[in-house]
């Protein structure tokens, strides 16, 4: 057929108008094409995103077990069971069996169950056998889902350090928190797909990504022990009616803590129940009365560690630090002779001996079995404020210990510009500043073991759920801080201390102990209230558990040596025989 | 009658023609066959089976779940379809040149119902837009009609006569002053309530005129002013606010077609949804039935954004195919305005072609975001009610023209 002339020009507009229409359609293929593959990644992600639930699945946390395997804080699986209203085939059966089981109001099970919504949680923390019943009867539209909750099989035991959770498994105190990374497990989650208003799709497969448990972790310490320690300072507490009793164990050659008991210790299982201190729990009116900080302040004070969280002032004990320096510094041998008339005038006081009758004249180491304040003030002044503060920062005191507890507190100790001839002298038996018991006591661990410093320690490895990996954590030696002589000398001196001196009712038949009392007054002075304390160690020739014992304000007799010492003693004779089977 | 044809045989020396004039193909000379455009036929049959295909795949869960039952826009298509198909072949026919006579008064009722739509309570709102008609203002369970439709098959028959009346003056300014008079009252009357439509009509005028005319300068000056506006719109769309070309709310949509992610809410939802269910197609799609996306993510998903859903159901695979069917559906145009017996039938086509062409185009593009978003549906395949029946009028047109080509045995 020809075209005809009228139609030519029009043929050819219509061309150009359809190859345009072409190119456009090719064009918005292309940009189609480029969407679905190129943006393919970007925008299934998107989609995925809207058009799925997500339920988590929480990951068991790690569990905590001590030096030997005994389950400190583990996971108790609890229920928690809902109905989803589209689901509910007899809706009756349904209220029926849960109100049976779950031992709940009828009326309040019927009004969730006829609740028009998504889904409805009936009950949580539901305990595991019951969840499980509930799940055999496989009743259409009623959901079990498994949670785990933080257990303490052993409830008040050392509570101070391994700390609790919070409502999402999450560290919220002591060891819980320290080690919150490792413990936490990766949650896993269930995909749902829904549609545009959020409903579930039941013909729709859902995606489930497993959890992945957190790691165990084993501590240094010893349940046993920790129990022990424990029982002992509950004793002195209540004896001695006492404020507080402080009891540390550890290794004084690698810092291993294997007790720390700050009693009163509280119910891990029921961390926020505040207590009087007869006893008694608060009634709700009572903690209806108190303000929220009232109450977030008793709280806190109950959940203190006094070992880490706390400073005080050393006392006697820290004679030892005093000792240490000045045979270090060659400014006294154990062999020197001190004159002590019960008294020392330094500068224009008068700083008495805790004999007001003076000691007389005795050597260094009678000095340090009597405890004599007079002769560690001399040696302290004979060594001078620079020499000496030269030596505290040297033993470590005033940097923290690293232990792996949250919240240690700092020492609190005079500038050396500060320093005059009366604060040295207090200084040098342990007065006029303030130390955690715990920076006391590794202290002295390193002046006792050899010389070389310590990091005291609660954790010692990790393990994954499955046990297939493990990881150490390493503690290692910072470095030397007095020769290890001068540390044989020191710990000959501490053991005739308990052999015949003031800490002599420490000793322990058939063992070598050595340690040093304290009795310190607390300030203000005058006001009557002490902390009595008693730092023990043994074998003292090769020491493996040093033992700190802190008794605050204890009623009655208070001297560190009637108070302390025994209850270290039964401490230490309770591990020795056990020291060669168990590490 | 005289009909058109005849009249352009007094100017040309054209035996055939002469002949094609007059319905009466038996006193043809034996070597000439008559056509009728089957492939064409075909095609049609395809996108509307297909069509009912992703309407029901699209509507089901919505419809089902907001008590309509998941059949209910299946059934609705379907039964206008059905009425469009006998349309459709009962007007492919009617010799086309009868299609003259109702010109006029279809010109005139587009007109009126337009103003109704409009200016009086017959207009109905619907999704905030007040672009449908109803018999009985007031009365809310009558089928509602968008005369839109109605006003395109009106233009495209006024203009497929002006420009063959006036093709010999058809670049002298008082017919193309004429013509605008003509598509100006039509494209202003619909732009008034919807912006898209307006578009197409003017574009389906504007077009036309193109092929009709034998100027060159005029359009390539049109062509670089688009060019320079759409430049405009894209790197500094504040200018249009400024010279009070468009007011704010229609610069939000511009801001939103750059950056759908930027109100993903409100403004930017539907596009965004539609580019998850494009994205998540992949090369052969999840499988018919199994889009996500329609489950109410992407509002009224068997309309305007059905494309989408092809894409994610059936992958690039199948979006490809659709797309390949409507090109082959214009190559079957080009086919027939090329063999048409005269202008006339040439300029129907051309007109319907238009229209098909841009709606398809234009919809693509904004289910793909590479334009504003607009609501302007796939023909064939986008649920459409009574539309889709005058759709299907507009394809009996074009048969009707196909029924009278002759070609050599």
């Amino acid at each position: 057929m020809k075209p005809e002339k009228s139609m030519f020009p029009v043929r050819l507009r219509i061309l150009i108008l359809a190859g345009a229409g072409f190119l456009l359609l090719a064009g918005v293929t292309g940009r189609m094409i480029w969407l679905m593959v190129w943006q393919s990644a970007y925008y299934e992600e998107e989609a995925a995103d809207v058009q799925q639930r997500e339920r988590a699945i929480k990951a068991a946390r790690g569990e905590i077990y001590d030096r030997r395997g005994t389950l400190l804080a583990g996971n108790r699986t609890v229920c928690t069971v809902s109905v989803v209203h589209n689901q509910v085939e007899e809706p009756e059966q349904v209220i029926d069996r849960l109100t049976e089981i779950l031992e709940i109001d009828r009326d309040t099970v019927r009004k969730k169950v006829e609740k028009y919504s998504s889904r409805e949680i009936i009950a949580s923390n539901v305990d595991k056998e019951k969840g499980d019943e509930i799940r055999a009867l496989h009743l259409a539209g009623v959901k079990v889902d498994e949670d785990y909750k933080r257990y303490y099989p052993y409830g008040t035991l050392a509570s101070k350090i391994l700390g609790f959770t919070g409502g999402d498994n999450q560290g919220i105190l002591g060891l819980e928190v320290q080690y919150d990374a490792l413990l936490q497990g990766t949650n896993g989650v269930i995909l749902t797909p829904t549609d545009a208003s959020g409903t579930e799709l039941v013909q729709e497969a859902e995606q489930r990504i497993e959890p992945v448990a957190g790691n165990n972790l084993y501590l240094t310490l010893d349940a046993d022990i920790q129990s022990f320690a424990q029982q002992t300072a509950e004793s002195l507490y209540e004896e001695k009616s006492a404020l507080h009793v402080s009891i540390i164990v550890m290794n004084p050659q690698n810092g291993e803590i294997y007790a720390m008991a700050d009693v009163p210790e509280y119910d891990l299982n029921d961390p926020f129940t505040l207590f009087h201190e007869d006893g008694s729990a608060y009634s709700e009116e009572e903690l209806a009365a108190l303000t929220e900080k009232e109450r977030s302040d008793l709280r806190n004070r109950m959940w203190r560690n006094f070992c880490i969280n706390d400073t005080y002032e050393p006392g006697s004990t820290f004679k030892i630090i005093t000792m240490a320096a000045g045979l270090s510094e060659g400014v006294v041998t154990p062999e020197s002779t001190f004159f002590c008339p019960g008294y020392k005038i330094v500068e224009d006081r008068r700083i008495r001996c805790h004999k007001s009758g003076g000691h007389g004249s005795e050597t260094f180491v009678q000095g340090a079995m009597n405890s004599c304040n007079p002769v560690f003030m001399e040696v302290g002044l004979r060594m001078g404020p620079a020499v000496f503060m030269k030596y505290i920062e040297q033993f470590q005191i005033l940097q923290k210990t690293g232990v792996d507890l949250p919240g240690e507190a700092s020492t609190i100790m005079h500038e050396l510009e500060n320093i005059g001839e009366v604060e040295l002298a207090t200084m040098s038996f342990g007065q006029s500043f303030q130390l955690t018991p715990l920076r006391h006591l590794t202290t002295i661990c390193s002046l006792i073991n050899g010389g070389k410093t310590i990091i005291p320690h609660l954790g010692a490895y990790s393990e994954s759920a499955d046990g297939s990996s493990v990881e150490y954590f390493t503690w290692e030696s910072q470095g030397q801080v007095l020769e290890s002589d001068i540390s044989e000398t020191v710990r000959t001196i501490l053991e005739a201390v308990v052999a015949e001196g003031s800490g002599n009712k420490a000793y322990i038949e058939g063992y070598r102990v050595g340690g040093k009392t304290a009795t310190s007054e607390k300030l203000p002075r005058g006001n009557g209230k002490y902390i009595s304390s008693f730092v023990g160690f043994a074998p003292a020739d090769d020491p493996q558990i040093a033992v700190l014992v802190l008794v605050n304000e204890p009623q009655g007799v208070y001297y560190g040596g009637t108070v302390c010492a025994p209850a270290a003693a039964a401490v230490l004779e309770n591990i020795l025989p056990f020291l060669e089977e168990r590490y | 009658m005289q009909t058109i044809a005849s009249r352009n045989e007094t100017t040309k020396e054209n035996v055939r023609e002469k002949v094609i004039g007059r319905k009466h193909f038996k006193v043809l000379p034996d070597q000439y066959g008559q056509h009728y455009d089957h492939k064409l036929l075909i095609t049609i049959f395809v996108l509307c089976c297909f069509g009912l295909v992703m309407v029901y795949s699209s509507s089901a869960y919505v419809a089902s779940a907001s008590g309509k039952g998941e059949y209910y826009f299946l059934i609705r298509e379907a039964v206008f379809m059905a009425i469009g198909i006998g349309g459709m072949l009962f007007i492919s026919k009617l010799d086309y040149h009868w299609f003259v006579k109702i010109t006029a008064p279809l010109y005139l009722l587009s007109i009126v119902l337009m103003v109704l739509t409009d200016f009086t309570p017959f207009g109905v709102e619907i999704n905030g837009q007040k672009r449908w008609i109803n018999l009985i203002p007031g009365v809310k369970s009558l089928p509602t009609y968008q005369p839109t439709e109605i006003v395109k098959i009106a233009l495209i028959l006024v203009f497929a006569y002006m420009i063959n009346r006036c093709i010999k003056n058809i670049d002298r300014i008082p017919v193309m002053f004429t013509m605008i008079l003509m598509l100006a009252p039509l494209a202003g009357l619909v732009v008034i309530n919807n912006l898209s439509s307006g578009i197409i009509i003017a574009g389906i005028g504007c077009f036309m005129y193109f092929i009709a005319s034998r100027r060159k300068k005029l359009y390539w000056v049109v062509l670089i002013l688009a060019a320079a506006a759409v430049a405009l719109i894209y790197f500094d769309p504040n200018i249009l606010v400024s010279l009070h070309l468009v007011e704010d709310y229609q610069l939000s949509r511009i801001e939103v077609w750059k950056d759908p992610a930027s109100d993903p809410l409100d403004k930017g939802f539907q596009v965004l949804q539609g580019l998850y269910a494009i994205g998540s197609g992949g090369l052969f799609g999840k499988g018919l039935g199994s889009s996500v996306q329609k489950l109410g993510f992407i509002p009224e998903s068997h309309n305007d954004m059905i494309f989408s859903i092809i894409c994610e159901e059936l992958g690039i695979f199948g979006a490809v195919c659709v797309i390949g069917l409507f090109a082959y559906m214009i190559y079957r145009f080009v086919y027939i305005i090329l063999r048409a017996p005269d202008l006339y039938g040439a300029m129907i086509v051309s007109g319907v072609m238009i229209h098909i062409a841009l709606q398809v185009i234009l919809n693509i593009a904004v289910v793909t975001n590479t334009i504003p978003n607009t609501g302007v549906t796939l023909p064939f395949i986008s649920y459409g009610g009574t539309s889709v029946a005058i759709l299907l009028a507009e394809m009996g047109m074009v048969l009707s023209v196909s029924n009278q080509i002759i070609y050599e045995k």
